[in-house]
């Protein structure tokens, strides 16, 4: 097979295992029915409806014990055609066509899951084909370009169903295919034991689909068609147990959130046709220095308002801490690795538009420093070890906007990679926490972990050792490049910010540590007793994304800010690097300084090492030496402001509330004004229209007498005046 | 005299049946009114024939034939009308007759 038929495949392969999970899901998990109920029409009809998500999977993760306790009765899924019962009799239509022959299904009261099957399956196939493409663009040198068909022709509209694999699509498909099959794997163990766990999947796969055209397509309306299948099946995967009303709730403030900030992507994407005739990346790259700088601006801004919402920056931000409400493994896989950093993605892809405007250059820069700062004060105080990550996420990702803004690409491109993997470690080592401890997310009621929990905690140390940019590992690299090029191009007051948000950044993640992992266990005292490494289909993908962790900033980051990465991206990055796009002047970089140096480049990256260690060393200090301490340094706050500074930011810095305020009870109060309007006013001028003809009506009435003799006098009178207008009018 | 006498003659005749149409309650009297003004109007065709005013191969004097066969079909169907509904109402007058009121 040539490298564009498995170009072609990658993509194919989940949206395969989609439909394999939508089709014939179902009858791959396989439910304990009561005795010999047999065919669905049973005695249990309360169950019947939307029977797929049951009681039991609002939690989590139901513990062992009550796993047993409640799966015996709870059958009756959604095919129970399929499952003749408890009584071992094989169902006639397991077995048809399906590939899955020698399943002899016992009869045990266990319910049975299958359904992971084949889409894990096929999702390690689009790995395997993945890593032969990344090593032929990366070692290879080639770019690829794969049309398959003319998708849309309509006058001078042309849109081509076509892939584009160079070297910025291949770092992308390494973290996306490489996180997206761990997740597949983590998932199986996770979410065993769900009732809708071939949904699960079928999301899962749509969503890898979805993600890998996304990064894979070749003109921006495929771009925009990945972008909004990965919104949607992140809808659909945050409110995947929808019976709760919070998930529900989060799912439906994501898609909205993400419409406004699509809603601008869209009219960037319409302009640019309007403007340049074409969505084809190379044709529009190569003629937009052509545009009037005010378009391109504009363009930009309005490209860059959907990576806003999609990787979820200030202040469109909101709806990925509540994201956290959907199963762990979606939070590593979509919210941490993959989808949000379609955003990220998406400008350095369109590098040449902004590298063309120094006014959204800016704009991306700025935004990205006070996300990055504003999220990592609010991560300071969570609780709850998923918020916690959440809002780590959303700093991280800002700071790769910092890195597009000041023209940093190819360190954003690195910052994305490695954190892909290790927030990707990180989410789902929380979950493993979640897991193994009942269901339990609030860090208050942590603590003691790392006894019972040896892989994860390992695991979960290494992944924190790389968001606190410790050296050796993959986030030291990676974030120390985006500081070091931050004061390289000049900007001294961001790279302070940075450099600040990089201290908060190490302590927040190891008082994450701490709390979860040391100490003592705080929870109920009988909870204790179910406390538990997780199966290893949970471990073992946490295991395996260390490796990348700690190795992925050796190999691609040395030399600083000349590491192999940067070979691999130039091609890419080339143009806008030519035309020093975000180098200030007076800057080293403007003086025309390139590559390391001992100083200030060495002294830069001591600097960021021990930024991160002092984190960690006051978090061990807050939370392992002296639990006091927190509490008497907000005290010590001057003017008293500690307490309400606590409180900010413990309550996000009340945006949901505002938001709440302004666009919700605004949005009542709008509805509410548009309803006078149209009760009083529309309503009125119907009604008032009814009421004329009804006067009307009541008064004509009365010359319906039912004599004939009226009408006939009333015709005579008519003819009269005809006669008489005829004979006036004539003469 | 001439064509204007015949036109008023014609005149006065379909004056009268129009009043009496109007004014008698008495719907075989309605009836004798209609044929009045037809005859009125009859009348005025085979004058205007007669003088060959507007009136060419004698198509007034046809015209006013098949005006009579029309009176002469409208008076039968008129009549047996206007006698059924006395049967059912027990009453000649129009008055009574107004189920189609508002």
């Amino acid at each position: 097979m040539t490298v564009e038929t498995l170009i072609a495949l990658i993509p194919a392969l989940p949206l395969a295992g989609f439909l394999f999970a939508v089709l014939l899901g179902p009858r791959f998990d396989r439910m304990p029915a009561h005795g010999h109920d047999s065919h669905g029409k049973g005695h249990d009809g309360s169950h019947d409806a939307h029977a797929d998500v049951d009681d039991s999977s609002f939690k989590p993760i139901p513990s062992e014990e009550e796993q047993r306790a409640t799966s015996p009765h709870a059958g009756h899924a959604d095919d129970l055609a399929n499952s003749n019962g408890a009584d071992g009799v094989i169902p006639a239509d397991m077995n048809d066509g399906i590939g899955q022959v020698g399943h002899v299904v016992e009869g045990g009261e266990r319910p049975v899951y299958r359904s992971w099957w084949i889409p894990t399956a096929l999702v390690a196939v689009a790995w395997v084909f993945s890593m032969v493409v990344f090593a032929n663009v990366i070692f290879g040198g080639n770019t690829y370009h794969v049309s398959l068909y003319e998708w849309i022709g309509s006058g001078t509209f042309h849109v081509q169903i076509a892939f584009l694999v160079d070297g910025l699509t291949a770092m992308l498909l390494l973290v996306v295919s490489t996180v997206g099959l761990l997740v597949h794997v983590y998932s199986i163990g996770y979410m065993d034991g769900d009732r809708g766990l071939w949904r699960f999947f079928a999301y899962l796969n749509l969503f890898m689909f979805s993600m890998l055209l996304l990064i894979l397509g070749d003109n921006f309306l495929m771009l925009y068609v990945g972008w909004e299948a990965v919104g949607l099946c992140s809808y659909a995967l945050i409110g995947f147990w929808y019976k709760k009303p919070s998930a529900a709730g989060a799912a439906k403030k994501a898609f909205i959130v993400n419409r406004v900030g699509d809603f601008g992507f869209g009219l960037g994407i319409m302009m640019i046709w309007t403007l340049l005739g074409t969505l084809d990346f190379e044709q529009v790259f190569a003629t937009i220095h052509t545009l009037d700088p005010t378009a391109i601006t504009v363009i930009a801004l309005l490209l860059f308002a959907g990576a806003v919402g999609k990787s979820a920056q200030f202040p469109l931000h909101v709806w990925l801490p509540d994201a956290m409400e959907g199963p762990t493994p979606v939070s590593a896989l979509i919210h941490a690795a993959t989808m949000v950093n379609a955003g990220v993605y998406m400008v350095a892809r369109s590098n040449p538009i902004f590298a063309e405007s120094p006014t959204a250059m800016w704009v991306v820069a700025s935004i990205g420093v006070f996300t990055a700062i504003f999220a990592a004060a609010i991560a300071l105080t969570q609780n709850d070890i998923k918020k916690v990550l959440a809002y780590s996420t959303v700093s991280q990702l800002a700071y790769m906007f910092f890195a597009l803004g000041i023209g940093a690409w190819v360190a954003a491109i690195f910052h994305l990679v490695s954190h892909g993997f290790f927030k990707g470690l990180l989410f789902m080592g929380s979950g493993s926490v979640i897991h193994g401890a009942a269901g339990e997310q609030d860090m208050r009621f942590l603590g003691g972990l790392r006894d019972r929990m040896k892989w994860t905690y390992r695991t979960m140390v290494v992944g924190s050792l790389a968001l606190a940019g410790i050296p050796i590992f993959a986030g030291f690299f990676s974030k120390d490049e985006i500081l070091g090029e931050a004061f390289g191009r000049g900007y001294y007051l961001f790279w302070a910010v940075g450099l600040l948000v990089a201290f908060m950044t190490a302590f927040y993640t190891f008082r994450m540590v701490y709390m979860t992992f040391w100490g003592t266990w705080r929870g109920p005292r009988d909870a204790w007793q179910h406390v538990h490494e997780s199966a290893p289909t949970i471990v073992a993908p946490l295991i395996i994304l260390a490796i990348p962790t700690i190795l992925v900033g050796l190999f691609l980051g040395l030399p600083p800010e000349g590491g192999l990465i940067h070979g691999w991206l130039e091609e890419v990055f080339h143009h806008a690097e030519e035309l020093g796009a975000g180098i200030l002047p007076g800057s080293i970089l403007a003086e025309g300084h390139h590559g390391f140096s001992l100083w200030p480049g060495g002294a830069l990256l001591l600097l960021g090492a021990s930024v991160g260690a002092a984190g960690i060393w006051l978090a061990y200090r807050w939370y392992v030496l002296d639990p006091e301490a927190p509490a008497r340094f907000v005290a010590r706050i001057p003017l008293g402001l500690g307490p309400g500074m606590y409180a900010a930011s413990l309550n996000k810095y009340y945006v949901d509330d505002f938001y709440g305020l302004v666009w919700a009870r605004g949005g009542v109060l709008v509805g509410n004004a548009l309803w006078w309007f149209d009760a009083k006013v529309i309503d009125g001028a119907v009604n008032g229209a009814g009421w004329v003809a009804q006067r009307w009506g009541a008064t004509l009435r009365r010359t319906q007498t039912g004599h004939v003799q009226n009408y006939a006098l009333g015709m005579a009178a008519g003819l009269v005046v005809v006669l008489v207008a005829f004979l006036v009018f004539r003469a | 005299m001439g064509l204007q006498g015949y036109l008023v003659v014609s005149a006065i005749l379909f004056g009268i049946g129009m009043f009496g149409f109007l004014a008698r309650r008495n719907a075989i009297l309605m009836l004798i009114s209609i044929e009045l003004m037809l005859n009125a109007v009859n009348l005025s065709l085979v004058a205007f024939n007669a003088y060959d005013y507007y009136s060419p191969n004698d198509s007034g004097a046809i015209f006013a034939l098949l005006v009579m066969a029309v009176a002469a079909a409208e008076a039968t169907v008129g009549l047996a009308l206007v006698i059924a509904i006395i049967r059912t109402r027990q009453t000649p007058e129009v008055d009574e007759y107004s189920d189609l009121k508002e």
